[in-house]
């Protein structure tokens, strides 16, 4: 990691997406509120939690696809958007740096453009090269980076196996040289022998290109093999942040203590010895979510303080953020 | 010894599509005996979701059985047609599907469709049938029963569902559970709670189950006994703790190595295994894995290895296994 510079931060995020009501009354889903974070350049940060608890909308709304509800979105030192100085910068120029993989291989490629042209779309929208023999080198050698060969160019989605889908992704992404990947729920799709071929080429184009990521998925073994640090969501919140080997080691936060010992393991003695925490219940909604802290509902910690109070964000010790009020108390 | 309650013996399954013939199957045997529990791993279309459908006689259309015998609890299921079938199914045996979602019907209630599966094999009256129904959905953890009998699936959580399509399966004390998948459409947290649900299941009822998945992790805290699938074929067979200790097939191997590990302190590189899935309709003449195997011989590439008995429960198809145990044959003399 080099000398710690913060190459992208978000500030106070809050996304709230519209629902239809009941007797035209407005309702919210408030799939992001109050998320802070930053990621250091060549750094790569994990995004876990459950479905819904808004791992996918922070990467989005970061690459402002969707426009923020409120929040500041900072890049490389300039401020891309900010609700109350109500700026809103123009995203094109930062598109080149700002990539993101999806997580559906079969759903994010254009059934009907040939392979070279899903890759070669961006070279044509940012005008990288001046002639066709240049935009066809280039896509060759795009697609030679992630493991693909030339004949594959003409070839359409529908003759690709899902290992190799993902890799065409990946590729239309590098398509542009950027600096920063969101990676969303990239190798969730895939069987787990293709998953590691996968994950190794993250890591390899990594340290060849110096990328950043922020690398979103459920499962917390892959994200913590590719992660600097993790962070843990529920239900639109961030809960606990701090460097990978920290986290799964020493978590403070009852939701990840939870998540971790809900993880199945691959080894049948550590297996039928593993004690799990049981979570009562399931997510509330994040139309209602309950007020204080969002996780109450469900852990075995909560009483009256979590219905009333927020937990804040704090650094319990140095980079290892969390919000519970009973951290004291959570074994 | 004790009664087999399954028993397949060379199953080859095929689908007659248009564009050919795809081979799911390819000799497939193993054997199960009550109360134990199987699980079978592989990837996707190594045939461990066919292997277990066509026990309850639920193979899709192009799709056929071939050759081959599959007994359970007293019937030849290879004979049985489709009037036979729906005796046993739901009653004898019974399935849990991988999305919880789509395997319910929209428009009938929980307790209508509980319900029904009880009406169906039993003699039970509606009353009993609605009774019964209460009693299942307490039985699979579901608090208030009374009001979600009266419930469509969409008023319900995905892990809720899963559990009332437990119940479903659970409603006539099958023989046999086939799990397809059962957690993959679920989030860890409830996960964990489904399969907690189905081993105290199993101790309170006593049913063998079939746990079909692709997640090494799942099958490690479950089964007793683990098959591993490749290319329609069973590479390895053994104990859970054989296969995952002791494996001996060169895909087992790469499978285990591909997991990251969770608690090292540093993370080491992952080992995948290679190359693309295998094309059912043009499977290699050897090995189905040696073209992605990284100790692939010559030998491999042109024959199917025998199989290699290593322990009583523990047995593989490998011509490396084969070569050693020649070597030891050798050196014993």
């Amino acid at each position: 990691m080099s000398e710690n510079k913060k190459l992208v931060e978000i500030e106070h995020l809050k996304q709230y997406f519209h629902a239809r009501g009941t007797r035209g009354k407005k309702q919210y889903v408030q799939a992001v509120d109050d998320v802070s974070f930053y990621i250091y350049k060549g750094e790569t940060l994990g995004l876990v939690g459950e479905s819904g608890c808004g791992k996918t909308t922070v990467g989005r709304t970061m690459l402002r696809l969707y426009e923020p509800t409120e929040g500041r979105i900072i890049y490389d030192g300039k401020v891309l958007f900010d609700k109350d100085a109500g700026i809103s910068v123009d995203m094109m120029p930062y598109r080149r740096k700002m990539q993101i993989v999806f997580q559906d291989p079969y759903a994010s490629l254009d059934p009907r453009m040939t392979i070279g042209d899903i890759v070669g779309e961006p070279i044509d929208i940012h005008s990288l090269v001046s002639d066709k023999k240049e935009r066809h080198d280039r896509i060759i050698s795009l697609l030679q980076r992630v493991g693909l060969n030339s004949e594959h160019a003409n070839r359409y989605p529908h003759e690709f196996s899902g290992g190799q889908r993902q890799r065409v992704g990946i590729a239309r992404a590098l398509a542009v040289d950027p600096e920063f990947i969101v990676c969303d729920e990239p190798v969730s799709a895939l069987d787990v022998s293709i998953q590691a071929q996968v994950v190794n080429m993250f890591e390899d184009l990594q340290s060849e290109l110096g990328l950043t990521y922020l690398f979103i998925a459920h499962d917390l073994s892959v994200v913590r093999h590719i992660s600097n640090r993790i962070g843990v969501m529920y239900l639109g919140k961030l809960v606990e942040l701090a460097d990978s080997y920290e986290l799964i080691t020493n978590s403070l936060h009852p939701y990840t203590k939870s998540l971790i010992s809900a993880i199945p393991v691959a080894d049948p003695v550590t297996a039928r010895a593993n004690k799990r925490i049981p979570l009562a219940g399931d997510v509330p909604s994040p139309v209602n979510p309950p007020s204080g802290c969002r996780f109450r509902t469900r852990c075995p910690y909560a009483d009256e303080r979590c219905a009333k109070e927020v937990p804040g964000f704090k650094e319990v010790t140095s980079g290892h953020f969390a919000a519970c009020h009973h951290l004291d108390k959570v074994k | 010894m004790k009664e087999k309650l399954l028993e397949i013996k060379d199953e080859y399954l095929s689908f007659f599509t248009p564009a050919g013939e795809i081979k799911a199957l390819n000799g497939v045997s193993f054997s199960m005996e009550e109360g134990e529990v199987l699980g079978i791993v592989g990837e996707s279309g190594s045939g461990k979701s066919v292997t277990a459908y066509s026990v309850m006689g639920l193979t899709a259309f192009p799709g056929r059985l071939v050759s081959g015998t599959i007994r359970f609890n007293g019937h030849e299921i290879h004979k049985m047609t489709e009037k036979d079938f729906r005796k046993i199914r739901g009653n004898e045996v019974s399935i849990i599907f991988q999305d919880p979602m789509t395997s319910l019907n929209p428009v009938y209630t929980i307790g209508n469709q509980i319900e029904e599966v009880i009406k169906l094999h039993t003699d039970k009256t509606a009353k009993q049938a609605h009774d019964r129904a209460r009693e299942l959905l307490e039985l699979v953890g579901i608090n208030e029963p009374d009001k979600r009998l009266k419930q469509y699936p969409h008023e319900l959580s995905g892990g809720m569902r899963q559990r009332v399509m437990i119940a479903i399966a659970l409603a006539c004390e099958p023989k046999l559970l086939i799990a397809d998948e059962p957690t993959t459409a679920l989030d860890v947290t409830i996960q964990a709670q489904i399969l907690e649900l189905m081993q105290e299941l199993r101790k309170k009822l006593g049913m063998s189950i079939i746990m079909i998945t692709h997640d090494l992790g799942v099958v490690a805290s479950m089964c007793e006994k683990i098959a591993v699938m490749y290319a329609g074929h069973i590479v390895e067979y053994g104990t859970t703790d054989e296969v995952f200790y002791k494996p001996s097939h060169e895909y087992t191997k790469g499978l285990i190595n591909s997991i990251p590990k969770l608690n090292t302190e540093e993370t080491e590189r992952l080992v995948p295994i290679e190359g693309q899935p295998v094309d059912l309709m043009n499977p290699p003449a050897g090995c189905p894995f040696a073209p992605r195997c990284s100790k692939c011989m010559k030998i491999c590439l042109r024959q199917m290895p025998p199989k290699t008995q290593l322990s009583e429960t523990h047995y593989s198809y490998c011509w490396l296994r084969q070569k050693e145990e020649a070597q030891k044959g050798a050196t014993e003399e």
